[in-house]
């Protein structure tokens, strides 16, 4: 058995079209550990829905392995593969119910699909229509269901089959924001209490924000970035991470075209969240700073607050002040004006 | 003619038209019904593309479809004579009916299996579902109101069809609207014939939309 739940190795698609091939995946190598939420995070057409649906082989790769709880899905036979599937559910953005079947026969199919008794099957359905809240509208058909009551029961039938895995391919992408939160949270507790590992793909910063615990950065194709959401939102390495992150920060930046020296941006932990360690370093070393850019969130569970400033123009000054943020325990990061503008 | 006599042969003929052409639907559905599925499941989109297959079946439809049924009739007439031993009458027409609705039929569920969301069959997919109950339980039973609209469709040109072997002696109103009213100028059998006809279609419209409407979930 191998420690990851989830584990894809040089995994490439290529697409053939009209216009010429289409490399969707170029070599994508991801392990994800059971219990994760995570995250895959990418601008349009940068090849996330390619990548979650190599997961379940919905898409086949053109290279590469895909490995499932220790098992190697690439090249299994059809029938075998379909034993598997049963074990990695998926709920979509445009829900894909069936259109002929109230609620309840939406989520027993997957349970028929399995082999489980009529009776029983209903049962389970009826105890999974309870979990997303849903038992008064179990006779209702999908017609007659809002977007945010369809992606339950969605994720009712997504949970059917007691899965390890589920794949939410932009699950909320269709809903309105109070819809999208509650059906995040019911994502997160999905995760937490019934310890079923999350892949969640979206374009939207908050929904890795709310959710995941671990994030991946695709750019057409290839993964640019990953790692801890905490870490990658408190030190992100790469320009298409700042952006993700930070959008309107990043804007703001560009927009102001002063001093281009001894920019730094601050990710504030918890802890630091409440001190006022910025306002004390300028009290201390009475050398003012100019903020440019000042955010507080919540990642993960975590309060998260980032700033960006302009140190003092002089040297020396703008040293000490480092070190007054090193000693501190402050992680900061120098903006590279350069790079920032290109991206 | 006497009433009676006008009554009893209408009356025939309607029981025989009823006869030729719930017959001839049900075997062109027992036969164009596997074939539209096969023709959507093959397809280079469908859930399990066979090119060879998709294009010489799909050849096939297209040819039989593309003849006029009266000289699909007539130049199959000779062998249904030596099948069924005779060319004439109800038997006959039955026959070549079925030949020529089957593939109207394999195109008609073809159509309809085609509104059927993509996006419900790759949930069933994900799901470990089998093609074969992806079929059963996604296609047929999604496409089922547009499945029971397109009966209607191939029952009423069915039942016209079978009206046009009146012209070779095939039988049921349509050979009794050519008998006396086009050879005899019984121009009241013709009128009557004509009438019925319609009431006919109209009945079959409306229990087809009614039908449709019914089991559709949708609504
Ligand atoms: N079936 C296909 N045939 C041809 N090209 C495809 C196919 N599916 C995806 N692609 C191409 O592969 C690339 C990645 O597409 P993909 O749908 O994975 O992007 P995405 O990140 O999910 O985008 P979005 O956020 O818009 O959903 C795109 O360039 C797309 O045009
Ligand atoms: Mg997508």
């Amino acid at each position: 058995m191998s420690e990851y739940i989830i584990s894809l190795q040089g995994v490439t698609k290529d697409f053939e079209t009209k216009n010429g091939l289409v490399q969707a995946l170029k070599g994508i190598n991801l392990d994800i550990e059971p219990g994760d939420a995570y995250g895959i995070i990418g601008l349009s057409g940068a090849g996330k829905s390619t990548l979650v649906r190599c997961i379940n082989l919905l898409e086949t790769p053109t290279e590469g392995k895909v490995i499932f709880d220790g098992k190697t899905l690439t090249g299994l036979k059809h029938k075998d593969l379909n034993l598997e599937r049963r074990k990695i559910a998926m709920i979509f953005q445009q829900f894909n119910l069936l259109m002929q079947r109230d609620a309840l026969g939406n989520v027993c199919f997957p349970l028929e699909i399995a082999g489980v008794p009529k009776d029983e099957a209903k049962k389970r359905a009826m105890e999974l229509l309870k979990i997303v809240d849903l038992e008064d509208r179990a006779h209702s058909y999908p017609s007659q269901l809002s977007g945010g009551q369809k992606q339950r029961v969605g994720i009712a039938r997504a949970l059917a089959t007691d899965p390890k895995v589920l794949l939410c391919d932009e699950a909320t992408s269709a809903l309105d924001p109070k819809t999208t939160r509650s059906i995040l949270a019911l994502l997160k507790k999905i995760n937490r209490e019934l310890g079923i590992t999350l892949v969640v793909i979206t374009h939207e910063m908050d929904v890795i924000k709310q959710v995941c615990n671990k994030v991946a950065i695709i750019e057409s194709g290839s993964i640019v970035e990953r790692g801890e959401v905490q870490e990658i939102f408190t030190k992100p390495k790469t320009a298409a991470a700042r952006k993700l992150f930070f959008p309107d920060g990043e804007g703001k930046e560009t927009a102001l075209k002063i001093s281009h020296t001894h920019r730094i941006r601050i990710a504030f932990k918890d802890e630091h969240t409440y001190d006022p360690v910025v306002s004390n370093m300028i009290l201390e070393l009475k050398a003012p700073v100019n903020i440019l850019y000042a955010d507080m969130d919540v990642v993960d569970g975590h309060q998260r607050g980032q700033m960006v400033i302009c140190l003092s123009d002089d040297e020396a000054v703008a040293e000490k002040q480092k070190a007054y943020l090193r000693a501190h325990d402050v992680d900061f990061a120098e903006v590279d004006v350069e790079e920032e503008e290109e991206a | 003619m006497e009433t009676s006599v006008l009554v009893g042969l209408l009356w025939q003929g309607l029981l025989e038209t009823l006869y030729m052409t719930i017959v001839s639907t049900l075997v062109a559905y027992i036969i164009g019904l596997p074939i539209g599925v096969s023709l959507i499941v093959t397809s280079p989109n469908g859930i399990k593309p066979v090119s060879w297959y998709n294009k010489s079946m799909g050849f096939v439809v297209n040819v039989i479809r593309s003849v006029p049924f009266l000289i699909l009739m007539i130049a199959l007439m000779p062998y249904v004579r030596k099948i069924i031993g005779t060319g004439i009458g109800t038997q006959a027409t039955v026959a070549v009916l079925i030949v020529a609705a089957a593939p109207f039929v394999a195109r008609l569920v073809e159509q309809s299996l085609m509104e059927v969301d993509p996006g419900v069959i790759e949930a069933a997919q994900s799901m470990g579902a089998s093609n074969m109950t992806i079929i059963r339980k996604v296609m047929l039973l999604e496409a089922r109101p547009s499945l029971l609209n397109g009966a209607a469709v191939a029952t009423i040109t069915i039942l016209g069809y079978s009206a046009m072997a009146g012209v070779v002696g095939g039988g049921g109103l349509g050979d009794l609207a050519i008998k006396y009213g086009m050879y005899r100028y019984e121009t009241t059998i013709m009128w009557i014939t004509v009438i019925v006809l319609v009431v006919l279609v109209q009945i079959l419209q409306e229990i087809g939309v009614k039908a449709a409407q019914k089991l559709d979930n949708r609504l």
